[in-house]
């Protein structure tokens, strides 16, 4: 087995040239969990971590509505919890905040979550809601691919072997944003279900992904709808009343696929992401993010 | 808050002061050395591997791969155990290799030694075992008349406990009782101790071998262990290895034969460290319980009778089913009087993971079962649950529904009152999300939480019963200036090192005394470090040795000096006589001589239950009581624990801080059974044997633990007036953060482990 460290996009992606399906490790948190496990087996291994492209976020475009977010790979949860960062991204930065431990996020990245795709993956519904594409990086150059095309399904991504995930592409949006999360117990635990739900003042719209109820991220898309017209647009709060809530709830839960397994049964899912949708579209009513 | 002492420089030495620990610094700077840490020059790495079944018949084994692997220096099955084929704690009927069937998933069919751990995975690969899988045996109801799984049966034991003039089956006739009756469930609960098993054992050049380990009692361990390898006691040697927790996990043998017969068989120190997983399989759990109770009482909320039937699921083997299910009945009641008891209570084998000890051994299961009966009683009855509590509560004198009478301290009512006083938290007008159920992941709707505050009482016996032998012995030993205190009890966290330097400064007015590592070569046995036992136990062996010592050292110089005995004593770590004309230090007073004794403890003789339950089976008793505020988020069922105030019956106090350390964490495994904890099996297989799946509190989930009273009350008989404290803390926690959430939803919430969807599912 041979370590790779390499200190620069283009080594790396040289090397995965070389050795299609060579294992990347950012944080490792869960690499190594796998390995373990004994369910991989590390042949030889390249570190993500000193390739300078693949850290850090700009800004790209214009600073408001049109303009884009570029989250690098190596974004760690602690750095999406940067309050720069988490001002723009706020739904970002809360699933961050439930992601594992204090270690983990210190170790943990945005292109680790992406990379194992797992349904209970807490960064991808909020990708999703956010519309990301996910930028793939090759020795033949550059593709963006929307993230729902990029989870194919659960653990599975459209990650060609030559590839690496360069970066998560987020357009702007001004609106309200939330991020709610079910586990059982009150931090460090892996989601029963969660919700995001993103306000595009802009474009008029309410986007709302789910995760750990289907074996990707779902897009609430009738929810989406129905709650565009119980939106203020021009305050950007919800405006509806106790029914509107109820039905968004009703759609919400509707949109889910959810299963029973060993952390939760499929009907409380159900349940848990109708009040969670409902209690995320009320909070646009007080306007605070944090 | 609370009255958790700070550590401040003790102005004197002895019990009561609280001490830093000696192995304190070292475990929070990461350097003390737990039995994960050990390693010796040319040591092999053993592992070993399990049946993926609950059930099955074994065909064939063929290990011949395995052996051809290279890198693998042995591989051993049930044909290469040269002793003793089946071990146990109470009865010897597991076996060390499976060799015909399989009865549980996770038991062990062969082990292998190799040079690398990698290696040891792939040689397991390598073994091929043809199972007959066969249907297994997984309702503990069903198994009590099922075909046996096992050939000693299924009932491990039934306890037939018949007590009071209306001890038989039916409601008790008299005007006005009332009765509630309820059937409730406890899920099988984990100790999930940090440090997994592990061991390194060495051969020697005579066909012994040295095995350092982390276990709860070496000498059971040694007796086990050297059966199994056809060897006298004196050749097998047990070391104690630090130990990352225990909490009854480590009572039964796990890889302590395994180990032993590779490095035998390799001639080379043998190293074995489970993984998490593994360690899931490696280790007994809590017993998960269904239980039907009825209470009668009559309109002042007396109880007239208790009549309750107990199922315990011991899973495959027996492990210490048999003692288990005896507390479970003894303590089916609860710490009240109850002239009435009909009781039956039975551990049955299946082929779930086998249950052994945890924490509360038996007591914690009926806790949740009367409490919760105790709040159906009040609410019956119109009567306040804690009044209702004070009413029936058990006193010295009294007698308990197996007939013994408690002639030491009860002081129940004191516990109850005192928990009951405490101010009750502040509910915070805008609680930060972190604050509310659902924590972190910021779900709570502060208008959808319910605040809910439940009681519970509990108690169980401390030392072993019904008629044991339990005994532990010490050594001390003064030579040359120093003073060496030899113990093989085992400190497993619970801080017995702290507490024999404590008891050996009152009795030679010095701090300078030595603790020899704790092993099975140089002193007797100790005992287990379980029930609540080891600072009675092996604090008074320790006392009792020391003063041995020093009386034997004060009666030299007396004589030498020509003074009578009782004229010499020792003050600050020198041997003086009453007006100070003799004032020698240690080695001036042994004179070239060795001061050498060794002492066996024993607590008062116990006996076993009779076949109506009835008998004075038990030593001591100690008492806590807990209220739980617990906040309910009723729509996604989150609960978030928010205060657990409690007080205790602990005899006396010899270390304050370790006190509270104590019932802290008791309380954390308390209130992770009632919320969080359980290990999941479904036909027989374990479905979440992680830290990913098996939860366990967080310090999000921690509540503030509000200490309203540690009722000392010295026990008589008790060495230094002290009741143990480890296992009060965990036995009504759980039943108080029930009743809590049972308050919050007005749910009747008959299981513990409560599930979100127990309450979200449950509510309009
Ligand atoms: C204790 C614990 C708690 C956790 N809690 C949570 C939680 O609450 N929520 C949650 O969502 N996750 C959780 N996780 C999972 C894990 O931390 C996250 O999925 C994290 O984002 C993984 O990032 P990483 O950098 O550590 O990935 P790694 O383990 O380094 O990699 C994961 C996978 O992605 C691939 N990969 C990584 N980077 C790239 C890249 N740039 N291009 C292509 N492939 C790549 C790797 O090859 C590998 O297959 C937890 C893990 C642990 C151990």
């Amino acid at each position: 087995m041979a370590v790779f460290v390499p200190t620069s996009l283009e080594e790396l992606l040289t090397a995965r040239a070389e050795r299609p399906g060579l294992d990347l490790v950012a944080g490792g948190t869960d690499l190594v969990v796998e390995v373990n496990f004994g369910r991989h087996r590390l042949e030889d291994v390249a570190s993500l971590s000193r390739v300078p492209e693949l850290g850090g976020w700009r800004r790209e475009g214009p600073a408001g509505p049109g303009g884009h977010l570029v989250l690098g790979s190596g974004l760690t949860y602690t750095e999406m919890l940067d309050p720069t960062l988490a001002e723009l991204l706020p739904s970002l930065a809360q699933a961050a905040r439930t992601v594992g431990s204090p270690q983990i996020r210190n170790a943990g990245t945005l292109g680790g979550n992406l990379g194992t795709a797992s349904p209970a993956g807490d960064t991808l519904p909020v990708l999703a809601a956010l519309e990301a594409e996910v930028l793939l990086g090759s020795a033949a150059g550059t593709r963006l691919v929307p993230l729902g095309e990029f989870v194919t399904g659960p653990k599975r991504t459209a990650l060609a072997p030559d590839e690496v995930i360069l970066a998560a592409r987020v357009p702007v949006a001004r609106g309200h944003q939330e991020f709610l999360k079910v586990g059982t117990r009150n931090a460090m635990v892996i989601a029963v279900c969660s919700v995001a739900l993103v306000l595009d003042e802009q474009a008029r719209q309410v986007r709302v992904g789910l995760g750990s109820v289907g074996p990707v991220p779902i897009r609430a898309l009738e929810a989406e709808r129905f709650a565009a017209e119980v939106v203020d647009w021009s305050t950007g709060r919800f405006s509806g009343g106790e029914a509107d809530l109820r039905r968004f709830g009703e759609l919400v839960g509707a949109a889910a696929r959810p299963i029973d397994d060993h952390r939760s049964i499929a009907s409380y899912r159900r349940r848990a992401v109708e009040v969670c949708a409902r209690r995320a579209l009320e909070r646009t009513m007080s306007r605070q993010a944090a | 808050m609370g009255t958790a002492p700070t550590v401040a420089r003790r102005d004197r030495l002895g019990l009561g002061t609280s001490p830093l620990r000696p192995d304190g610094g070292p475990k929070v700077r990461g350097e003390f050395a737990f039995s994960s840490d050990l390693w010796a020059e040319g040591a092999l790495w053993g592992r070993v591997l399990r049946s993926p079944h609950a059930s099955a018949r074994i065909l064939r084994i063929d290990t011949a791969a395995a052996r051809a692997l290279k890198g693998v220096h042995a591989v051993l099955t049930a044909l290469d155990v040269p002793g003793s084929e089946l071990y146990g704690l109470e009865f010897q009927d597991q076996p060390v290799f499976a060799s015909d069937v399989v009865r549980y998933m996770g038991e062990p069919v062969a082990a292998v030694a190799a040079d690398h751990p990698e290696i040891a995975r792939r040689a397991l690969e390598l073994i091929e075992v043809e199972y007959e899988p066969t249907a297994p045996l997984v309702d503990p109801e069903a198994a009590i008349t099922a075909p046996p799984i096992h050939p000693e049966g299924n009932v491990v034991r039934h306890i037939r406990l018949r007590h009071g003039e209306d001890a038989e089956p039916g409601l008790p006739g008299g005007d006005g009782l009332v009765s509630v009756e309820g059937t409730y469930e406890v899920g099988m609960q984990d100790q999930a101790f940090m440090g997994p098993e592990s061991g390194l054992a060495i051969p020697d050049d005579g066909g012994g071998v040295d095995l350092y380990v982390s276990t709860q009692w070496l000498h059971v361990d040694r007796d086990q262990v050297a059966a199994c390898l056809a060897l006298p006691p004196e050749k097998v040697r047990l070391h104690l290895a630090g130990v990352g927790g225990a909490f009854g996990a480590r009572e039964d043998v796990s890889l302590q034969v395994h180990i032993c017969l590779l490095a035998l068989s390799t001639r080379r120190p043998v190293k074995v460290v489970y993984s998490r997983e593994e360690s899931f399989f490696g280790h007994v759990h809590r017993h998960p319980a269904r239980m039907w109770y009825r209470h009668s009482a009559d309109p002042q909320g007396r109880l007239v009778k208790v009549e309750a039937r107990i199922v315990l699921d011991g899973g495959a083997y027996s492990s210490s089913s048999s003692a288990v299910v005896s507390n479970a009945a003894a303590f089916s009641s609860g710490p009240y009087r109850v002239p009435n008891a009909c009781v039956d209570a039975y551990a049955v084998r299946t082929n779930n993971p086998p249950c052994g000890a945890m924490r509360g051994f038996g007591a914690v299961q009926v806790c949740t079962a009367y409490e919760a009966q105790m709040d159906k009683l009040a609410t019956a009855l119109d009567l306040d649950p804690v009044e209702l509590r004070l009413r029936n509560a058990l006193a010295s004198g009294d007698r308990l529904i197996t007939g013994q009478v408690i002639n030491g301290t009860a002081p129940v009512a004191e516990v109850i009152r005192r928990c009951a006083a405490a101010p009750l938290p502040e509910a915070r007008p805008h609680p930060p999300a972190m604050a509310l159920p659902g924590g972190a992941g910021r779900t709570a709707d502060p208008a959808r939480v319910r605040r809910g505050v439940g009681f519970a009482v509990g108690f169980k016996n401390l030392m072993y019963s019904e008629g044991f032998d339990d005994s532990s012995s010490a050594r001390c030993r003064i030579e040359g200036g120093a003073i060496t205190v030899t113990c093989a009890a085992a400190e497993v966290g619970q801080g017995f090192v702290t507490l024999v330097h404590q008891i050996a400064e009152d009795v030679f007015g010095t701090d300078g005394v030595v603790l020899a590592p704790a092993e099975t070569a140089t002193v007797g046995s100790a005992g287990s470090t379980s029930a609540s036992r080891q600072t009675w136990m092996s604090g008074g062996a320790v006392d009792a040795a020391c003063r041995a010592a020093r009386d034997a050292l004060c009666g030299r110089v007396a004589a030498r000096h020509g003074l009578s005995p009782e004229m010499v004593s020792m003050r600050d770590g020198r041997v003086v006589s009453l007006g100070r004309e003799v004032d020698l230090t240690l080695d001036e007073a042994l004179a070239g001589d060795v001061v050498d004794e060794s002492v066996t403890f024993r607590h008062a003789p116990t006996v076993p239950l009779d076949d109506k339950g009835q008998g004075d089976a038990h030593v001591s008793f100690a008492f806590a009581a807990h209220r739980a505020v617990v906040d309910v988020d009723v729509d996604l069922g989150l609960v978030r624990v928010v205060e657990i105030a409690t007080a205790q019956d602990v005899g006396r106090v010899l270390h304050p801080l370790q006190v509270v350390g104590q019932i802290e964490g008791g309380i954390a495994q308390g209130v992770g059974l009632a919320v969080m904890e359980e290990i999941l099996v479904t036909d027989g297989l374990v479905r979440n044997p992680s830290f990913t799946d098996y939860l366990i509190p967080t310090a999000l989930d921690m509540p503030v633990v509000e200490i309203a009273g540690l009722v000392e009350e010295p026990e008589p008989g008790a060495p230094f007036g002290a009741k143990g404290v480890g296992e009060p803390p965990t036995i009504s926690s759980t039943a108080a953060v029930a009743a809590a959430v049972r308050a919050a939803t007005g749910l009747e919430l008959p299981r513990v482990p409560i599930r979100p969807e127990h309450i979200a599912l449950a509510a309009q």
